[in-house]
């Protein structure tokens, strides 16, 4: 018992120097990413690459003084940057990066993960109202807006794998895929669905990662040229910092989560050599995609946004759903 | 402890846009009455740089003055200067040479592909999109560079003279603006097919902040705005000044009065403007870049002189009232973006606020030129 407990704690140690690792590496990424897009060199005077800029950058955040603007609620202030770090990192305890790499295992992974996704709005509402400012509260409005309308097709899309694979244990998802490419769960050529529908699912799946973790195209509630910097606009120092690293944390777990329902987990295309680099690899392809998008699109309205969600998403992935049920009982 | 804030269904609040705001470009301040997130009423604030520049017109001699012009929309430099000059010029009777005329005419159209260049990226930067902002600027570093080898300055220029210029353009400066045209050209290939055929792009702009004829009649806009609106009025082609009649140009005029249409002029001027700087170097012809003979000191005869010249903002009007001394007596300048923008108040009313923005962003405001 004592042992299984000592395991856990290690596994969540790391998942927690996982999450924060790749936060502030992504960080990096993307401004190496983006000044490669722009033609320019990006950050490259701190060591080899610039890779020592993320831990600077947290050294001079953590230098700073946190300000508190005055007529703030403070205790919500305070609360809404470390509720937008938590949850990330709580998210990461369940995500099984092979067979064995699993902090703790669960067979409701799928609804955890989402019950923790869920909590990350929360933060944006509370930042936004305890800031006492007309930007933050306008942009807290139309981030729960948007995340509330987007968890719905979300939702519904990642009932249908599980539905498909049968079980809503991660790893059991991942199992079911894990032959060849084309039982992957977006070609299921081969596999117990051949449901021809599913790489539109991936591609409404991943459009929602996309507009839960607030990035571009979707990133409204921190649309710089309209609301400042949203909801974080009265933060500074390390809660600027936090809220930053929670959001690329979520990047991370949004791409987990697509490369698990999917792209076949740790499996390889070929069904060979399967193990975490395959999981890696997917995973930081999918993150370079999102760093790629970002840097390329202009940001859309929050009423195309929201028509997109309710009139064309949400429609299609139930209509998705449908079909797989039917599928389903047919073979 | 706080009060919470109630708000009633149809209450409204105010909300300051500015002074310091990421998507006013400068000083502007725009009070929103915001119902939601939409505009019930919207007051511009100017003022926040206001430097005088007319009363220093009444101050200061003739020469003395050239200097402010270009401190005044300080990315299209060139355009204000050249009013100032052909005004002076008209006004005293000096005779400019033909080669003179040339090269003021490649210079101003080429720091108005310079201007537009800026503005089109940091019109996309309000959309949201920052990459093509990167890349205007890169072009527009080509253009800096021919003129900064010039004029010796690479944003506010003194470079045009009462009769002339300063300095004589060189051969490393026609051979990079031939080099430049053709490259300008594949940029705009490319920023149409990154930009203007992007699906969110048009959907953010197309029907959006609708101008009708009159409306743009009625506040006096000029330039893209008015353009973009159906007006084929454009300075060069309407009243024709300096050497402008030589020129094979067509003015961009677009019917559908929204954003997208004032986008579209702004990029149509930009290959217009390079086919006049293509033709100047063609005809360039030689000779001195001064006059043989021009006062020692200028002093208009007494009267009442306009010169309007199209400026990459529009239309920029100056008016000089001389008493015969070496100073003005009047000076009235009549920067575009003032009329321009006074549009926004009316017709930024039932917006949500990232259309407004976007649209204040197709008006091309450079506050200092607003508030002179």
């Amino acid at each position: 018992m004592r042992l299984t407990l000592l395991n856990v704690i290690i596994a969540v140690v790391l998942a927690i120097a996982f999450a924060a690792v790749n936060a502030a590496y992504l960080v990096w990424a993307e401004r190496r990413g983006a000044a490669r897009i722009q033609r320019r060199p990006g950050p490259n005077i701190n060591g080899p690459f610039g890779l020592l800029q993320p831990p600077l950058d947290g050294i001079k955040l953590m230098a700073k003084q946190l300000t508190i603007p005055g007529g703030a609620d403070r205790i919500m202030f305070i609360i809404a940057p470390v509720l937008a770090m938590f949850p990330a990192i709580m998210s990461f305890v369940t995500i099984p990066f092979s067979d064995s790499i699993v902090a703790k295992n669960m067979n409701v992974g799928v609804l955890m993960i989402f019950a923790f996704a869920s909590m990350g709005s929360m933060s944006l509402l509370i930042a936004g109202w305890s800031s006492r400012n007309k930007y933050s509260m306008m942009s807290s409005v139309r981030a729960v807006s948007q995340a509330v309308a987007y968890e719905i097709p979300m939702l519904i899309t990642a009932i249908t794998v599980v539905m498909i694979a049968g079980s809503a244990d991660l790893t059991e998802i991942v199992h079911q895929q894990s032959k060849s490419i084309l039982h992957w769960n977006i070609f299921p050529l081969l596999g117990n669905s051949h449901n021809i529908l599913m790489p539109f699912s991936f591609l409404i799946f991943f459009m929602c990662t996309l507009a839960e973790t607030n990035r571009a195209p979707f990133d409204l509630g921190e649309a710089e040229s309209e609301l400042v910097a949203g909801f974080h606009t009265e933060y500074g120092s390390m809660g600027f910092g936090l809220f930053f690293m929670g959001e690329y944390a979520n990047i991370v777990i949004g791409s987990c989560m697509t490369t698990i329902l999917f792209l076949g987990g740790w499996g390889c295309p070929f069904g060979l050599f399967p193990g975490v680099w395959w999981f890696i690899l997917k995973l930081y392809l999918l993150i370079a995609t999102f760093i790629w998008i970002r840097w390329t699109f202009p940001r859309t309205t929050i009423y195309g946004l929201l028509n997109l969600c309710w009139k064309i998403l949400i429609p299609l992935s139930l209509f998705n759903l449908l079909f797989t049920a039917g599928l389903l009982k047919v073979f | 402890m706080n009060s919470p804030i109630l708000l009633q269904p149809d209450e409204t609040f105010i909300l300051n846009v500015g002074p310091q705001h990421p998507a006013t470009h400068g000083v502007l301040r725009v009070k929103m009455e915001m119902h939601g997130e939409y505009i019930v009423n919207a007051e511009t604030v100017i003022g926040y740089i206001h430097r005088m520049h007319e009363k220093m017109g009444e101050l200061k001699t003739y020469p003395q003055f050239l200097m402010n012009l270009s401190r005044m929309d300080y990315l299209g430099a060139l355009g204000y200067s050249h009013g100032h000059v052909l005004l002076v010029e008209k006004a005293s009777g000096i005779v400019v040479p033909e080669r003179a005329e040339y090269i003021r005419a490649i210079m101003v159209e080429l720091n108005r592909i310079a201007s537009h260049l800026f503005w089109f990226g940091a019109f996309v930067m309000d959309l949201g999109g920052f990459s093509p902002l990167m890349y205007a600027l890169q072009d527009r570093e080509h253009i800096l560079d021919m003129l900064e080898a010039v004029t010796g300055s690479r944003l506010t220029y003194c470079y045009f003279r009462f009769g002339g210029l300063y300095n004589d353009v060189d051969d490393d400066f026609i051979a990079a603006a031939r080099r430049f045209i053709p490259r300008m050209r594949k940029s705009m290939k490319k920023y149409h097919r990154l930009v203007t055929g992007n699906i969110i792009f048009r959907k953010r702009l197309e029907g959006i902040a609708p101008l009708s004829k009159e409306m743009c009649r009625k506040y006096g806009a000029s330039s893209a705005v008015a353009r973009g609106s159906g007006i084929n009025f454009d300075v060069r082609k309407n009243e024709p000044y300096s050497v402008y009649p030589e020129f094979d140009f067509d003015v961009p005029v677009y019917h559908e009065c929204d954003s997208l249409a004032r986008y579209m002029v702004r990029m149509d001027e930009i290959e217009q403007s390079l086919r006049i700087v293509e033709q100047g170097l063609d005809k360039l012809p030689g000779g001195p870049i001064m006059p043989d003979k021009k006062p020692k000191l200028i002093k208009p005869p007494a009267g009442d002189y306009y010169q309007a010249v199209e400026t990459a903002r529009g239309s920029f009007g100056i008016r000089l009232v001389s008493d015969g001394g070496k100073n003005p007596y009047r000076l009235k300048l009549r920067s575009p973006t003032y009329s321009n923008m006074h549009l926004f108040d009316e017709a930024c009313r039932g917006m949500m606020i990232m259309d407004a923005l976007a649209f204040m962003g197709s008006l091309d405001l450079v506050i200092p030129e607003i508030d002179r």
